[in-house]
């Protein structure tokens, strides 16, 4: 397995707290691991070697091109991207999406995957689209859920109770969305209808207000 | 309103079926009925085989076995249903074919009869306005498999009076399974999520934004979803969720609803799922829940 360090810019949501795959990390490791809502900027600041293992970048919403670059769909070289998923105020899941672009080097995917999978985490690989997997699936279906609330197809607790007996889901949408911040899932879900530009990324009323009350009680 | 006592069931497909085995398991006297006596015989065994592995399973008092076979009656005659207090419908979804036979139930059940759909997708309001009597009519969607199941999403008509659902609610709930109330509306609850949410999925497969393996992983992983949607769809089946597409996207006109291109070429190509040993994912067995 490589040795990998970490660069430190900013808070990472990916890691908030110690983590063994923070406590991998080495001073001098040859791969470079970017953490941080800054990580992207920070590459930037301070490219590696291009014959490092992997470089990986901490993603929010942003795809892995605004940091690397992209030209003609041949881009991708030893970096990556990755976050692990996190609803809102929630801890973060043992999930990576790990992001490459289409020439990114099978190595150092490899490679990148073999360090977080060493530390516990679970890893899946996407290419670099907005949402990656778990936001481009989940936000139509949270916003389409909050929409339906509005419009009263069923109770809050009737349409949790449901999704959960008859597809076994631990958590129904609205508690779930309740527990984690609708603010949050504003945010997200404006991010991916920007970038996207589909009416079902459009945030729900319900987000919107959450937002708008958010702001003003951090006034 | 009487109580329930006697179940009619119209229709022997898999939901008919696995409904009789819930109505005779929990102490109903029921009746299943379909035009083909070789779907009566059949559901007549899978019935009894379903039972005797609940036995094994110890799910079921082996005395148990006897009396609710005792209590499954199966029928070619509609009239064989006159004595039924409440009569749930799970034929084909087509309105024109609900209609013809709640017109034939109307003609020999009594007035006290409720009569139930289990559609998963035709609006209540249309299928009671082709009953005869709107006002007693509700609408009963089981899960399936209905036998293992305990969700009923349960929705009144316009002309639904409220003792008839409150008696079709108590019902329900006497047959052991959990019923949510919800609004006469496409695909009520889950079939209104479930089906555009599977669709999306199929939709990053198609734009190559992750493999079938990684989409699926992440999600259980990331949601603590016990199958991932392509897996789901999988047992679903390709050419049935292009069924509920069709039947969803006609109704709503959501463009998420609509069946994505991908499922069309997975049919001509004969990967429907599970059942063909090749969907998303491959299979070594094409044996369907459990059986």
């Amino acid at each position: 397995m490589s040795t990998y360090r970490v660069i430190h810019a900013g808070t990472s949501r990916s890691f908030p707290d110690a983590h063994p795959f923070l406590e991998g990390a080495q001073p001098d490791g040859d791969a470079f691991v970017f953490l941080g809502e800054h990580a992207g900027a920070a590459f930037i600041d301070n490219t590696p070697p291009g014959d490092a293992p992997f470089i990986a970048i901490e993603l929010g919403t942003e795809c892995l091109g605004e940091h690397t670059g992209e030209s003609r769909g041949e881009e991708g070289c030893n970096i990556v991207g990755f976050a692990r998923y996190r609803l809102g105020s929630a801890e973060p899941t043992a999930l990576v999406e790990l992001v490459r672009q289409p020439r990114t080097t099978p190595e150092a995917l490899a490679a990148a995957r073999t360090a977080f999978e060493a530390a516990g985490l679970v890893v899946a690989v996407c290419n670099d689209f907005p949402g990656r997997i778990v936001d481009r699936l989940v936000r139509p279906y949270f916003n389409a859920a909050l929409r339906r609330l509005d419009e009263k197809l069923a109770t809050a607790d009737d349409l949790d109770k449901t999704l959960m007996l008859g597809l076994g889901y631990p958590e129904g949408p609205i508690a779930l969305l309740e527990r984690t911040g609708l603010e949050h899932h504003h945010d997200v879900t404006r991010a991916l209808y920007d970038a996207l530009g589909q009416e079902a990324y459009a945030p729900a009323r319900r987000a919107q207000v959450a937002r708008r009350r958010a702001l003003r009680d951090a006034e | 309103m009487n109580e329930i006592r006697t179940v009619g069931i119209a229709g022997c497909g898999t939901m008919g079926a696995g409904i009789a085995i819930v109505a005779a398991r929990a102490g109903f006297r029921t009746r299943i009925h379909d035009t083909r006596a070789e779907a009566i015989e059949k559901a007549r065994t899978q019935t009894e085989a379903f039972l005797r592995k609940s036995v094994e399973r110890g799910k079921l008092a082996p005395g148990k076995l006897p009396e609710v076979m005792a209590a499954w009656t199966g029928t070619t005659k509609l009239e064989d249903l006159a004595d039924c207090d409440i009569v749930i419908e799970a034929v084909f979804e087509d309105l024109a074919v609900k209609h013809e036979l709640f017109a034939q139930l109307d003609a020999v059940c009594p007035a006290h009869t409720i009569f139930a759909s289990n559609t998963s997708t035709i609006s209540i309001t249309e299928i009671a306005g082709g009953s005869g009597r709107a006002d007693r009519f509700v609408g009963m969607h089981f899960c399936l498999p209905a036998q293992l199941m305990k969700l009923v999403e349960m929705s009144p008509g316009i002309n639904t009076t409220e003792a008839t659902f409150e008696t079709a609610w108590r019902f329900c709930e006497a047959l052991g399974q959990k019923p949510v109330r919800t609004q006469d509306s496409p695909g009520f609850i889950l079939n209104y999520f479930l089906i555009p949410f599977n669709n999306d999925a199929i939709r990053l497969v198609e734009q190559g934004v992750a493999e079938p393996a990684d989409i699926d992983l992440a999600i259980k992983t990331a949601l603590g979803y016990p199958m991932g949607p392509l897996e789901l769809l999988d047992l679903v089946g390709m050419d049935t969720q292009r069924l509920l597409c069709e039947a969803m996207h006609g109704l709503t006109h959501e463009p998420r609803a609509a069946c994505p291109p991908l499922v069309k070429r997975m049919i001509a190509a004969g990967h429907l799922g599970k059942k063909t040993g090749r969907g998303f994912h491959a299979y070594g067995d094409t044996k369907m829940f459990g059986a």
